[in-house]
C-alpha cells in the first residue's frame, strides 16, 4: 500500500521547478560579440552553397542521387511556387531569390533539431525581421518596376471596382495591410513558430528531467516518462512545422510579388 | 508555481484562429475533393486565408509578451 501523501508530496510542497522562459534563447557571445545564432547563420550559408554546388557540379541528363534531390527541391520551388503564383511571364527572375530563401529558412529551422546545435536560428526575432525586410524590398521594388511609383501605390491601395467616398476608408486600410503589416506578420510568423516550438521542447525535456530525477515518486516518474514521450512526439511535429514555415514564407513572398506584378483588372 | 497570466490568456485567445484555420483547410479539402483539377488555384487562396487567420494568433503572442 502506497501512502498517498508521500506520492504527492514533492508536488504539494511547491518544489523548485522553474518553467523555462524566453531566457532559454539568450546565449552569451562566444567571442567578440559573435553569438551562436550568428555562427549558425554563417554555417547554413556555407552548407547550402557547398551542397548546391555539389548537386550542380556534374549535371547529367541521367541524374545521380544528389543531383536528383537537388532537382526535386529546385523544381518544387520553381514550378509549384514561382510559376504557379507569379505567372509564366516574369517568374524566372524571382526563382533564384525564392529558392535561396526556401533553402535558407529550411536549413536554419532544421538546426533546431540537429543534435549539439539544437537552436533554430529564427527563434531570435532579429533574423526573421531581416529576411522580411528583404522580401518587403523585393515585392515593393517589383511593383514599382512594373507600374511606376504612383501606379504601384494606386495598384496596391485601391482594389478594383471600388469608387466613391468609401475610398477614404479603403485606401488607408489597404495601405496599412499591404505595405506596413505584411512584413511584420511575415517575420513574426516564422519567429513565433520557431520560438514556441523550441520552448515547448525545452519545457518537456526539463519538466521530465525534474520529475524523474529531482523529485522521484511513483506518480512523478510516470509523469516524467510521459513528458519525455511527448518530447519525441513534439519533435516529430516540429520536423513538419519547420518545413512548413520555410514553405509558407517562400509561398507568401511569391504571392506578394505576384500581387505586385499583377496587371490592372 | 510561477508564470504569467498572459500566457493563459494567450492560450484561450488561440482558440479563435485555430477554429478559423481549421475551417479554411476544411473548405480547401472539400473543394479539392469535388474538383481535383482546381487544386493549384485553391491552394494559394487557402494559404493566403490561413496566413491572414494566423496573423491574429501572431499578434496575440506579441501582445502576450508585451503587456505586463
Amino acid at each position: 500500500m502506497i501512502d498517498l501523501a508521500t506520492v504527492l508530496l514533492p508536488l504539494a510542497d511547491g518544489g523548485g521547478f522553474e518553467p523555462p522562459g524566453p531566457s532559454v534563447f539568450e546565449y552569451p557571445p562566444l567571442f567578440g560579440g559573435v553569438t551562436k545564432s550568428m555562427l549558425q547563420l554563417a554555417l547554413s550559408v556555407v552548407l547550402i552553397a557547398g551542397v548546391t554546388y555539389l548537386m550542380a557540379r556534374r549535371a547529367a541528363i541521367v541524374p545521380g542521387r544528389l543531383q536528383y534531390a537537388g532537382e526535386i527541391a529546385y523544381g518544387g520551388v520553381r514550378n509549384s511556387i514561382a510559376r504557379e503564383i507569379i505567372g509564366t511571364e516574369h517568374y524566372l527572375k524571382f526563382v533564384p531569390y525564392l529558392f535561396a530563401l526556401f533553402m535558407f529558412v529550411a536549413v536554419n529551422n532544421y538546426f533546431g533539431i540537429v543534435p549539439l546545435i539544437q537552436l533554430p536560428t529564427f527563434s531570435r526575432s532579429g533574423y526573421a525581421y531581416g529576411l522580411a525586410i528583404l522580401t518587403w524590398l523585393l515585392y515593393n521594388g517589383a511593383g514599382i518596376w512594373k507600374h511606376g511609383l504612383i501606379g504601384y501605390l494606386k495598384h496596391t491601395c485601391i482594389p478594383s471596382g471600388v469608387k466613391g467616398p468609401v475610398l477614404l476608408l479603403i485606401v488607408p486600410l489597404e495601405f496599412l495591410s499591404n505595405i506596413l503589416v505584411r512584413p511584420v506578420t511575415l517575420a513574426l510568423r516564422l519567429f513565433a513558430n520557431m520560438f514556441a516550438g523550441h520552448l515547448l521542447l525545452v519545457l518537456f525535456a526539463i519538466g521530465g528531467e525534474y520529475l524523474i530525477i529531482e523529485s522521484p515518486s511513483l506518480v512523478n516518474v510516470f509523469g516524467g516518462v510521459l513528458a519525455w514521450v511527448m518530447f519525441f512526439a513534439v519533435s516529430v511535429l516540429e520536423l513538419l512545422v519547420m518545413f512548413l514555415q520555410a514553405y509558407v514564407f517562400t509561398l507568401l513572398t511569391a504571392m506578394y510579388v505576384g500581387g505586385a506584378l499583377a496587371d490592372e483588372h | 508555481m510561477t508564470g504569467s497570466l498572459n500566457m493563459l490568456g494567450y492560450g484561450i485567445a488561440t482558440i479563435g484562429p485555430a477554429i478559423a484555420v481549421g475551417l479554411i483547410f476544411a473548405a480547401y479539402i472539400n473543394g479539392v475533393a469535388r474538383q481535383p483539377e482546381a487544386q493549384g488555384r485553391l491552394q494559394s487562396i487557402a494559404i493566403l486565408g490561413f496566413a491572414l487567420a494566423e496573423a491574429l494568433a501572431i499578434i496575440g503572442i506579441a501582445l502576450a509578451f508585451v503587456i505586463t
